[in-house]
């Protein structure tokens, strides 16, 4: 197994597991980063919402999910206008300030915001940022053999910056761990819709989001002990209504605002950190690892305001997700200043109101710290669900 | 206002050789939007399009009236009629904090395409590249509202600053295939749409029309470095921006070109130039502030500052600056081969404006202006989306000389 980067959970109780995931999650000063430095281990950081970890770790790299941070911008503040949501200006911070440092970084052109943090992070820094142009042709037959190439330039420079060829043999192992990985996380999920009592979504959410800052061996061990202990927790049915959440897919709302909709609520599923769960079924391990990997990111994965593809319309998916997870109303969010988010929202709620599905719309920014009044709204609204 | 069609040099001798550019240019806009509501008026629909990469060159093949929203809209704010279109959408849900641009336009759809310059023909299917991102996401309401194919030319930019894949390089004809790979696929789109066969030789004809575009508005711009400088580049530029974009790949467009080359070699070769005291020499950083056009101009012509540069006449020609040459003999091969060099530049050169500021400037003997009204939330080195609201939009404008 790679270096162990988390404390160990092994005969630890599920509370401590996610008490001690909040704090690796809330760490602003990335100790599991700091601790993979300290062993000479190179870092790739990428932005959301989608990479190809598999290639970064194929090559020993730690793939580091920049998803920005609940901190105080005082350094990134000058290098963006103010019309811009908070992760662009606390990813940056974060290496600004030096709480967090990188070998590479790389972001993609999921809006033009995200695009350009490769021009603006790459007049800080000497190490190479750049972009990985995931295709925004998704219907092209000619998409997956560009991305396979996007892929194999990307692992070029991988390979330039750690000294480490790349074997076909390391990358299929690596592709062997994250469909581990992966595989778990969709059972944590499916436990979430059949059992919502079982696990809170903020609890399922800790789980998750530790996978972006530690090596994936090490979150699946961890996963399969919290698994464990998940299923044979003494919990019991609360009259809850069933809910999908929607707007999670960058900007991260803060932990509290997802507890506070915990408390009101079964979330059944959401699209939290989907980049960690784009991918819905397991990568080939047969033939090229590279086209089975670009293969799978456009023919087996799940959707999000970022990604244009016709076969998935937004509204339509919602739907399917809200239908598949038994889920009788919907929590419609979006990042504040996220032009994607705030546009697909539109179409979010008046597919709803066609359907008659409930919906609560929000807006949020990863710097609220106040959530009283959404607490007594919400509460409104599943009684008016409940009662109505 | 005679509309003036077909060879314009010939049918209105009239037209006296200086300023003979923006008397076209302004009779060939009345002649889109004239086209645009009739084709309205007829039932018949169009190709939606934008300014970085409108394909017209295939779409002009199976004629196809090109909407270009971005200038629709654009036009609203110039009319002084925005906000209008834009209360229109925020009540229908869409944030205050989304592209102006995108509003203004929703507003339109909403209101039966009603616009103030005429009548906005139904999508037949929209084109449009990832030159901003914003674009798809605009796209995908009239995929919603109308139900019609849409279709992203997804063209691969730079990807690291000082990293530009050039012409020659494996990766460049890795990049050069997806695209032509694309645009084979577009063929069979508009194939399948209008029932017509493909022709290409009509695709040989628009590229050559496109061709004369092309290094007609290198020339123009070029010419510029005179001194005194030949034309304003924030209103005369947006003229001729206009037509270089509703015109692409057409008769018309051509030869508006190589009547405004030598309107400016005259104007070089005499001397004449766009105010009587050119004191400062301005290159501007942006998008012109379309609710105060003309006075934003004026604000800084009254101080003899002249505008001899804008980042938007090289970003929204969708890289026409470059003057890219379309090869004949291989004409669907060429137009990736330009579509890939042209629509990368225009989103290059947001992509490292500062220092495409910095070589734009010292080639012209300007000073550096940068505006960016305050919703343009879109592009993190410089603005190229403002709100077309009215002034209060722009009260948190900042502009910046350096």
């Amino acid at each position: 197994m790679a270096l162990q980067l988390f404390k160990k959970w092994q005969g630890q109780s599920l509370d401590w597991i996610i008490a001690e995931c909040r704090e690796v999650v809330e760490d602003a000063d990335f100790s599991t980063v700091k601790r993979w430095r300290e062993a000479r281990g190179k870092v790739l950081g990428h932005f959301q919402v989608y990479f190809p970890e598999e290639i970064a770790h194929a090559a020993g790299m730690l793939p580091l999910k920049m998803r920005g941070a609940a901190i105080e911008c005082t350094h990134s503040d000058s290098h963006f206008g103010s019309y811009l949501c908070s992760i662009l200006k606390t990813s940056l911070e974060l290496v600004l300030s030096k709480k967090v440092e990188l070998d590479m970084f790389v972001t993609h052109p999921i809006c033009d915001a995200a695009r350009n943090l490769a021009a603006v992070w790459g007049r800080n820094f000497d190490y190479p940022c750049q972009i990985l142009y995931l295709p925004q042709n998704a219907n092209s037959a000619a998409s997956v053999t560009y991305l396979r190439d996007e892929y194999a330039r990307v692992q070029a420079d991988i390979e330039a910056i750690t000294g480490n060829k790349v074997t076909e043999e390391a990358l299929k192992n690596s592709l062997s761990v994250f469909n581990e990985n992966r595989s778990l996380l969709r059972q944590l999920y499916e436990i979430k819709r059949r059992q919502p009592w079982l696990i809170s979504t903020y609890e399922t959410y800790l789980l998750t989001n530790v996978g972006g800052l530690i090596m994936r061996e090490e979150h699946n061990e961890l996963l399969k002990a919290a698994i464990s202990l998940i299923e044979a927790r003494p919990v019991k049915r609360q009259d809850k209504i069933r809910v999908v959440f929607e707007g999670g897919f960058c900007e991260q709302p803060p932990l509290d605002l997802i507890r506070t909709i915990s408390q009101s609520c079964y979330v059944v599923d959401d699209d939290l950190l989907i980049g960690l769960r784009w991918i819905l079924e397991d990568v080939s391990l047969e033939g090229d690892p590279l086209f089975n990997l670009a293969e799978a990111y456009l023919e087996k994965s799940s959707y999000s305001p970022v990604q244009h593809d016709a076969r998935k319309p937004k509204e339509k998916m919602l739907l399917q997700r809200i239908a598949d997870s038994g889920a009788e109303a919907a929590i419609i969010t979006a990042a504040k200043m996220c032009e994607p988010g705030l546009e697909d929202q539109v179409a979010y709620t008046k597919a709803l109101d066609e359907k008659g599905i409930p919906y609560f719309v929000s807006e949020f920014e990863e710097s609220m710290t106040s959530f009283d009044q959404m607490e007594i709204q919400l509460e409104t609204f599943t009684e008016n669900i409940l009662f109505g | 206002m005679t509309i003036v069609k077909g060879d314009i040099m010939t049918e209105d001798k009239k037209v006296d050789i200086v300023g003979r550019g923006n008397v076209e240019g302004a009779n060939l806009f009345r002649v889109w939007f004239a086209e645009l509501s009739d084709a309205a008026k007829n039932n018949q629909s169009a190709a939606y399009v934008f300014v970085m990469g409108s394909m017209a060159e295939i779409l002009k093949v199976f004629d196809f009236p090109l909407v270009f929203p971005e200038i629709t809209s654009l036009q609203t704010a110039v009319r002084r009629v925005a906000d209008e279109y834009l209360t229109v959408a925020e009540d229908y849900g869409y944030s205050p904090d989304i592209c102006g641009y995108v509003k203004a336009d929703i507003g339109i759809h909403l209101r039966e395409r009603e616009h103030p310059m005429g009548k906005i023909p139904k999508p037949a299917l929209t084109v449009l590249t990832n030159a901003c991102n914003t674009y798809v996401k605009w796209a995908e309401i009239w995929e919603r509202m109308y139900g019609i194919p849409m279709f992203v030319l997804d063209v691969p930019a730079t990807r690291q600053a000082g990293g530009q894949f050039q012409p020659g390089s494996s990766d460049f004809a890795r990049d050069c295939e997806y695209v032509e790979a694309q645009i084979r696929e577009l063929i069979t789109l508009c194939e399948n749409i209008t029932g017509k066969k493909f022709d290409i030789d009509r695709l040989r004809e628009t590229l050559a029309y496109a061709n004369d575009m092309n290094i007609g508005w290198k020339r123009v711009l070029e010419l510029n470095k005179s001194k005194p400088s030949l034309f304003n580049a924030l209103t005369d530029g947006t003229v001729y921006l206009g037509v270089s974009n509703n015109f692409r790949g057409t008769k018309e467009g051509s030869q508006f070109f190589k009547n405004l080359v030598e309107e400016m070699e005259y104007k070089a070769a005499h001397g004449i130039g766009t105010q009587t005291e050119e004191k400062y020499r301005l290159a501007f950083v942006g998008v012109p502030c379309y609710p105060i056009f003309r006075r934003f101009n004026e604000m800084f012509t009254e101080w003899g500052g002249a505008f001899v540069h804008s980042t938007y006449l090289h970003f929204a020609s969708g890289g026409a600056n470059m003057g890219f040459e379309y090869d004949m003999n291989r004409p669907i091969e060429s137009l990736a081969e330009g579509a890939l060099i042209s629509i990368r530049d225009a989103m290059d050169s947001m992509f490292h404006q500062n220092t495409l500021v910095a070589v734009s400037a010292k080639l012209r003997e300007a000073a550096a202006l940068t505006a960016q009204p305050s919703p343009c939330s879109r592009c993190l080195a410089a603005s190229r989306k403002p709100s077309i609201a009215p002034t209060p939009s722009y009260s948190q404008t900042t502009i910046t000389i350096r």
